[in-house]
């Protein structure tokens, strides 16, 4: 018998789990390892701090992600790539022959001096975690005015537009508490603007100053004081705040680190179009996991798992693989006052204005706020329970596509020689 | 794209002032660079950063992001700023004729 491991049950591994199961030769097994309980639906935790989901609903029994898989629940605690075996965190060991890393990306504070001192959870929140998000969620129940600061402390991120979604919201959830005027919305980031590609950069910015909020751009946090609620960056800059929303340093899981499959984040080096390890024939890494330079998103581990499981099956028959992973991402980016914005883009392509999926018809709106979008957002709650994370076909497709997109007149568009 | 003359050598850069070819850049161009951006002339320190950059880029096929740079080039997070100030990240490519580490999309 041998043996195909997926480590981590999240978006990544529970789809590329369930579609690989079926496509399995005979004398080859299939065992997913997570030691959480639940899955959590993690577009759903920038809802949360308003009130617009409830904790509970963003969460589901683990069990019933998986159609017919193999779940241990258990935590890894190392890898011995020599050796191919998995050391569990009850001592045991498993042996792998083929062994998937979709360990995802997790946020480390302590990694910031200062922000988990005595005001971490009291006036500093973050909301990558349910419980970030819900303790965000009582704080600002009970803020009545002030500086509210969203600082990325630094990239790559989750969802890096996420803590963009987090302000709009924030503007959105005071303004319906008749508190705007009392207060002062900063946004804080390492980036040299709104976002990392420069015409949704524009954009964003854009709707960020149109709403009062202030950007501090190219700040690289370097500490927080606790006692005088002062975030200051490596060079020395100061931003005092009431309420700081923080999205702390990200980085791989820890048995990454700890078996030497890491970079200086604990993300995995990865091949960027087969999605093998760099330096192990026998290891494939998907998700949050890599250190691909793409978005760190659901969609991502979406249109990688198309690969992935092409992959594995070639893997295992001795075969080529294929290059066919191209940066795909998209992202619909939540505004406020019930719309949305949507982004679309890849490895060269960076995200430009018209509609998607389909030319003319849409019916999604790229780099401009509708409702529709929201909707939208809002309907990719069911698909991910339903489809993604099920592995079945979405209808749309897995490489980034011109079609639809409007190219800029040359003088808008660095991308234009 | 737009040429720019360096230390009496052509090069082609992006609009954001990037080297677009790194094969092109010599150490007379990085103090070039360094004086357009007011960090010049370059002292041993910054040498020290610019040579891991090259370096690591060549082995890695991308530049270090700040990150790697402050655990890998022996010199800490606080120095870089003070050699590379605002991004030293980017900062430090760009004098390095790197590209402008992605890092982050
Ligand atoms: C606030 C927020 C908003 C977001 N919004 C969107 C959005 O709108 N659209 C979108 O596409 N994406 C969004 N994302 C990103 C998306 O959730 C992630 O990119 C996606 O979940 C990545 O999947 P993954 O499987 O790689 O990682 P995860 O889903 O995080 O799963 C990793 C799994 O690995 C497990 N694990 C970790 N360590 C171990 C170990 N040692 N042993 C065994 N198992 C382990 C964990 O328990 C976890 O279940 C958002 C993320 C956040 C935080």
């Amino acid at each position: 018998m041998k043996h195909l491991i997926v480590i981590g049950a999240g978006t990544a591994g529970t789809t590329v789990a369930n579609q690989m199961r079926g496509r399995l030769p005979r004398d080859w097994s299939l065992t997913v390892i997570d030691p959480e309980p639940e899955h959590l639906f993690q577009p759903d935790l920038i809802f949360v701090p308003f009130g617009m989901q409830t904790p509970e609903r963003a969460l589901r029994p683990r069990g019933r992600t998986f159609r017919g898989v193999r779940w241990m629940q258990r935590g890894v605690e190392s890898v011995d790539t020599d050796k191919k075996r998995i050391a569990l965190d009850n001592g045991d060991q498993l042996k792998y022959d083929l062994l998937v890393i979709a360990s995802g990306a997790e946020i480390r504070p302590d990694e910031t001096a200062g922000l988990m001192g005595d005001e971490w959870q009291r006036a500093i929140f973050d909301f990558y975690t349910l419980e970030g998000a819900t303790k965000l969620r009582d704080a600002l129940a009970a803020f009545e005015g002030g500086r509210v600061v969203v600082n990325i402390v630094e990239m790559p991120i989750k969802c890096p537009v996420a803590p963009l979604e987090i302000t709009f919201l924030a503007d959105s959830y005071f303004t319906g508490r008749g508190l705007r005027d009392q207060v002062e919305l900063i946004y804080v980031t390492p980036l040299d603007g709104a976002f990392t590609k420069p015409i949704a950069s524009r954009a964003l910015g854009s709707m960020l100053t149109d709403r009062g909020i202030r950007v501090e751009a190219e700040f690289n946090a370097g500490e927080v004081d606790s006692e005088h609620k002062v975030l200051k960056s490596w060079d020395e800059r100061e931003v005092p705040f009431d309420l700081l929303i923080t999205i702390p340093t990200h980085m791989g899981a820890r048995f990454v680190e700890a078996s030497g499959l890491g970079d200086e984040l604990a993300f995995v080096p990865t091949d960027n179009a087969t999605l093998r390890a760099q330096g192990h024939d026998d290891i494939f890494v998907l998700g949050d996991a890599t250190n691909l330079p793409t978005s760190k998103a659901g969609s991502v581990a979406h249109f990688q798992s198309e690969v992935l499981v092409e992959n594995l099956q070639r893997s295992i028959a001795g075969r080529s693989l294929v290059e066919d992973f191209d940066g795909h991402a998209n992202c619909f980016i939540e505004s406020g006052f019930g719309k949305a914005m949507l982004i679309d883009f890849n490895y060269d392509q960076e995200p430009l204005p018209g509609v998607y999926p389909y030319p003319v018809v849409g019916p999604f709106q790229l780099l401009k706020e509708s409702r529709r979008n929201h909707w939208g957002k809002l309907a990719f709650r069911w698909v991910y329970w339903n489809m993604l994370l099920p592995g079945r076909p979405i209808p749309v497709p897995n490489h980034m596509s011109m079609a639809g997109k409007r190219l800029l007149p040359d003088a808008d568009n660095p991308l234009a020689a | 794209m737009p040429a720019i003359e360096y230390a009496g050598t052509s090069v082609e850069v992006n609009d954001e002032g990037f080297l677009l070819q790194s094969d092109s850049w010599t150490r007379e161009i990085a103090e070039a660079i360094a004086a357009e951006v007011g960090i010049g002339p370059l002292t041993e320190k910054h040498w020290q950063v610019i040579e891991f950059c090259r370096q690591d880029a060549a082995e890695q096929g991308q530049p270090p992001g700040l990150r790697r740079i402050s655990k890998l080039s022996g010199i800490n997070m606080k120095e870089l700023y003070q050699l590379f100030p605002k991004g030293p990240g980017k900062l430090a490519a760009r004098v390095s004729g790197l590209p402008k580490p992605q890092g982050c999309i």
